[in-house]
């Protein structure tokens, strides 16, 4: 059940990250839901290591265990054994769907966070109006998630994840639900967004070219049980795009040894 | 600080995916929501007419919509009406609140604790279905014919369909919305204040509107069974007449009563639940 042919491919995590102060570190982490015959191993001694300040993402097939993996960075759940370190407090957390509160505002889901700190109401109010501009929302303060376009709450949301004022950002699958021309856009905003907060970023998903495209570093996930089977460094040099030739070229590579890693599963 | 070079971009997009919606004239959805249930008031009192002009009955056992609606005027006209309304609405009022704070201790209690809801979980709804008139009797053997018997049993009748609505509130507030209040350090009071009270507020005041039909029912037969010297109420009112063969004055009392079950369901629970829902887009506003 842990063998693993794909073993000769994988690159140690620590050399991706060597010498570098990390953000997250994870060292053996096991999860399993349920006990006895019924239990399922959903993460398997998974070892990884995040360079702090880096733009990693995490590519794998269903039940790779990508989204338990964000739970346990994100202290939503406890792995079963290992240990999970996460480098200067709770990260935020972006999920597939906005997950913004319906009964509130743009602004004042925005505003939540700082709330909740106890940031004083003139601060906040400012705060606010700064990261609706962040997200070239200025002008839809007073609307609901349900008067947005999906792509516009995903902002929100981004809007509120900054709100936190947390160095590590964890989005789980956060445009698989939206429509080309506002992925590529929310790609650009994701990247520039980066490159201006050397934020660390750990971005999952299952699109290999979004991964390519956006990333430092792809690190690929087996599936039933996740552990890492691929470790990938991404150097492209100038502008990227998702069509780019250099981004074809790699997620064609990594895309290979995700099928493989797929068709795995086919056998009985 | 923002990436400017994206921003026409997002504003083109923006633009295109809101398509503009403008609320028509409110004159015009007032006029459209009020015109259906006129015509259905038309045709009530129409058919009303036409039983009694069927002479089914004696004019005296039943009185056409013209008598009984002089005989109500007459009623507010002398100020006896007016005073049998505000002694109901007082007990309605006061059973109805305990109602809703003995519902919503209980409902938190339950809705926290494992143990508890396996214990009377079932038991709570199961009082639901209990006619509330089946108290009466325990009722006035504990408490005699007084206001607090009539009282016990509207906090008997309402608080579990309060009780009820603030459970299943709480039991279905998305898992995803907790996820997300966990992770920007909504814990505690904080989760209860800021996601789980405002998430299960929708089904919450759909179990209030509930509570207040069950109280209104209850407060009824016991002001029927329960009658208290000096206390001029609806249900004595409608005691009265009947024991006095005063039929205009008996359909003149439960029209009243009919009218506040509806003003206080349609007009104070109905529109908070609408806005609610509404401003959540559960429903077209």
């Amino acid at each position: 059940m842990t063998s693993r042919p794909l073993a000769e491919v994988q690159a140690s995590p620590a050399d991706a990250s060597a010498g570098l102060p990390l953000a997250i570190e994870l060292a053996g982490v096991t999860k399993v839901y349920g006990r006895g015959p019924e239990a399922v191993v959903a993460l398997d001694a998974l070892d990884l290591a995040i360079a702090d300040g880096s733009f990693v993402s995490i590519v794998g097939a269903s039940g790779c265990g990508k989204s338990t993996l964000l739970s346990l960075i994100a202290g939503l759940d406890q792995p079963t054994a290992g240990r999970v370190k996460v480098w200067g407090g709770h990260p935020a957390l972006i999920f597939q769907e906005a997950a913004l509160f319906p009964w509130l505002t743009a602004a004042e889901n925005i505003e939540l966070p700082l709330k909740l700190r106890g940031v004083p109401r003139a601060q906040r109010r400012e705060r606010v109006a700064d990261l609706l501009e962040r997200v070239h929302l200025t002008g839809f303060a007073g609307m609901r998630p349900h008067e947005l376009s999906g792509g516009m709450r995903q902002r929100v949301a981004i809007a509120r994840a900054l709100a936190q004022d947390v160095q590590t950002l964890l989005m789980d699958e956060p445009f698989g639900a939206l429509d080309a021309i506002t992925r590529d856009l929310l790609h650009e905003e994701v990247e520039a967004l980066w490159t201006e907060t050397r934020m660390t970023i750990l971005f999952v998903t299952h699109n290999v070219r979004e991964a390519v495209r956006l990333s430092q570093r792809v690190v690929l996930l087996s599936s039933r049980p996740g552990h890492v089977v691929g470790d990938f460094p991404i150097r492209i040099e100038g502008e990227r795009r998702i069509e780019a030739p250099e981004v074809s070229e790699l997620a064609i590579v990594i895309g290979r040894q995700l099928g493989a890693e797929v068709r795995r599963h086919g056998v009985v | 600080m923002p990436n400017d070079a994206l921003g026409p971009d997002f504003r083109g997009l923006d633009a295109l995916e809101l398509q503009a919606s403008s609320p028509k004239p409110l004159g015009r959805r007032l006029a459209r929501a009020v015109w259906p249930k006129l015509l259905a008031i038309g045709i009530v009192l129409a058919v009303w007419e036409a039983v009694v002009l069927a002479k089914i009955w004696p004019d005296y056992l039943l009185p056409g919509p013209a008598v009984v609606l002089s005989e109500l005027a007459a009623g507010f006209a002398d100020g006896t009406l007016p005073l049998a309304i505000a002694v109901t609405m007082r007990r309605a009022i006061i059973g109805y609140l305990l109602a809703a704070i003995i519902g919503i201790l209980v409902g938190l209690a339950v809705s926290r604790s494992r143990l508890l809801r396996d214990a009377v979980g079932s038991l709570i709804t199961g009082l639901q279905t209990m006619p509330s008139i089946a108290w009466f009797p325990l009722a006035i053997l504990l408490f005699q014919l007084s206001e607090t018997a009539i009282l016990f049993v509207v906090v008997l009748g309402a608080a579990p369909a309060i009780a009820n609505g603030v459970i299943s509130g709480i039991d279905t507030v998305p898992p995803l919305l907790l996820r997300a209040g966990r992770v920007l350090g909504a814990r505690g009071i904080a989760a209860y204040r800021y996601v789980i009270v405002p998430a299960a507020l929708p089904t919450f005041v759909a179990g209030l509107k509930q509570g207040w039909a069950f109280a209104w029912r209850s407060l009824m037969a016991g002001e029927l069974l329960v009658i208290v010297a000096g206390q001029p109420s609806i249900g004595v009112r409608l005691q009265l007449a009947r024991d006095l063969l005063d039929a205009p004055q008996l359909i003149a009392t439960m029209i009243v009563i009919l009218v506040i079950g509806i003003f206080v369901d349609a007009v104070v629970f109905s529109t908070l639940e609408r806005s609610i829902r509404a401003r959540r887009g559960l429903i077209d506003s």
